[in-house]
């Protein structure tokens, strides 16, 4: 097993080991919790606005936009860090019919891992802080190299042995 | 059948299976599950206007059984699916789980049970509800699909324990073990084609967080407040009616969008996993190709026009469900090959007689 295969596969079981107990700390502690509030928030947006409570109706529904913010982002790290993690153990079983140098071969490596652990935490850092820069910007980065690692390997399985 | 053979054949078995399911999920279940939704919010307007708060929440808590119904069909889907990509993962693996043939099968059977038991145990849950449970708030079909979870994780811990005797150096008996290597054009065309397609899925999910993501979140808090206002004010119910659609349209926008953007991914990483047993699939070369064809056709042809029915509507939505019947077709086929090879081999070791 060469080099980049070894940082595929044992990249791929930590990055989804570590997908994993973030999906369970998140199930545990925060899911029910944030599912609840957008549930109980959208009902007290239309229950206020029944009651005529327009500024209860107001804040409810800042509530519900708030939290369904930053649900669907955790849900998507979360899945997000294990399917990159499963497309790079695949990845790194397949690597044998890569068509490329042993240098090549370990670059693409090195830049999936980069990119499937930078992609999912610039996405996380969005939840800290609305708006942040840092966040965009490293889930752009983090995309960016994933791309162009997948864009390699695609060429690298197409081409015949030479 | 070795383990190997086993989970092959059950991996494909209930990647089709689960793909046969979400496609009648589409046809049958997914609009009028959204209709009822539709409604159920346009009733809580008309309380909102009739000023009855009890109503709205009586409304909001039906809403969960709507909810509750499309979402075990969605993960009946999920699971059933991915637990025939395990089944394909474990597969692959085989050569390296130290155990004896019989406990390596047992552990395969295993695998196969929880990841069949799973998805109907998951169905169940809304039909069977907590009719005749003896617990509190667990129905039978939450029971069963908990149980079958249990085998899948027992079967997981015990192939994990045979690859761990295997990195302490030990060795399994030598047996069948096909180069995983081999497979020629048909392994190369789903290599690279699988590859396009995870590409194509990150691109799209790429352009989908860039331009749409934030633009709906906005929309969504948008609609509802003008839903509520126009709600508010009694002659206004036809406007607030005008949100709710709005408000059902965006849904299924974004609800459309994710599909093909999960969807596409979901193949390429199918066609990879083929890709790897196709020493396995005892057809000739050229059948071998056609199914290869015929599944990187409908994996490209499902998610495009799933998006395209934001433009084309129903149409466009039965060419997806042919672009996924296209992939159960070229699975079944693959699988024809996997079940030929099996009885080559058996008829070869005399186990046929």
């Amino acid at each position: 097993m060469n080099e980049a295969r070894k940082l595929l596969i044992f990249g791929g079981i930590a990055l989804a080991a570590f997908g994993m107990f973030y999906g369970l700390y998140y199930a545990v502690f925060v899911e029910h919790q944030s599912l609840d509030q957008i549930g109980g928030s959208l009902t007290a947006t239309f229950a206020h606005a029944a009651e005529r409570n327009w500024e209860g109706s107001e804040s409810a529904l800042v509530s519900y936009k708030q939290a369904k913010y930053n649900y669907v982002r955790q849900v998507d790290v979360h899945s997000h860090w294990i399917g990159l993690a499963m497309l790079m153990i695949v990845l790194g079983v397949a690597f044998g019919s890569l068509h490329l140098g042993e240098r090549v071969q370990w670059w693409l490596a090195a830049t999936m891992l980069t990119g499937s652990v930078v992609f999912p935490l610039g996405v996380i850092l969005q939840t800290v802080h609305h708006g942040v820069f840092l966040g965009s910007a490293l889930a752009v980065a983090g995309s960016a190299l994933v791309t162009m690692a997948l864009a390699g390997m695609a060429w690298g399985f197409a081409r015949t042995s030479s | 059948m070795s383990a190997q053979r086993l989970l092959i054949f059950g991996g494909i078995a209930l990647i089709a299976g689960g793909m046969l399911f979400g496609d009648l999920f589409a046809v049958f279940v997914l609009h009028q599950n959204a209709a009822l939704q539709g409604e159920a919010l346009l009733a809580a307007t008309q309380a909102v206007a009739a000023q009855n708060p009890i109503a709205v929440k009586d409304i909001f808590a039906s809403l969960g059984g709507l909810l509750e119904d499309r979402g075990t069909k969605v993960d009946a889907h999920v699971h059933m699916t991915d637990a025939g990509y395990l089944a394909l993962l474990l597969a692959l693996l085989q050569p390296f789980i130290v155990f004896p043939h019989y406990t390596k099968k047992l552990l395969a059977s295993l695998f196969v049970t929880g990841g069949v038991l799973l998805p109907v145990g998951i169905f169940l849950i809304h039909y069977v509800g907590l009719a005749y449970s003896p617990f509190a708030v667990i129905g039978w079909g939450s029971v069963l699909a908990d149980f079958a979870g249990a085998l899948l994780i027992a079967a997981l811990v015990g192939e994990a324990w045979g690859l761990y005797k295997y990195s302490r150096g030990a060795r399994a008996d030598a047996g069948e073990m096909e180069d995983l290597q081999a497979g020629g054009w048909a392994r190369r065309a789903l290599l690279s084609g699988g590859t396009v397609l995870v590409l194509l899925g990150f691109l799209y999910g790429a352009w989908y967080s860039a331009v749409d993501l934030y633009r709906h979140e906005e929309q969504e808090t948008t609609i509802l407040k003008n839903m509520i206002d126009d709600a508010g004010q009694p002659s206004n119910l036809p406007a607030a009616a005008l949100e709710v659609k709005n408000f059902g349209n965006l849904a299924g926008e974004r609800a459309v969008k994710i599909a093909a953007h999960s969807h596409i991914i979901e193949f390429g990483i199918l066609a990879i996993l083929l890709s790897f047993i196709q020493p396995y699939v005892f057809l000739s070369e050229s059948w071998r190709r056609r199914w290869v064809q015929v599944l990187l056709a409908g994996s490209a042809i499902l998610p495009i026009f799933v998006l395209l029915e934001l433009k084309l509507g129903l149409v466009a939505g039965g060419i997806a469900d042919v672009g996924g019947l296209m992939v159960v077709i070229a699975l079944v086929g693959m699988l024809v090959g996997v079940l030929r090879q099996t009885g080559s081999l058996d008829s070869r070791s005399g186990v046929a007689r």
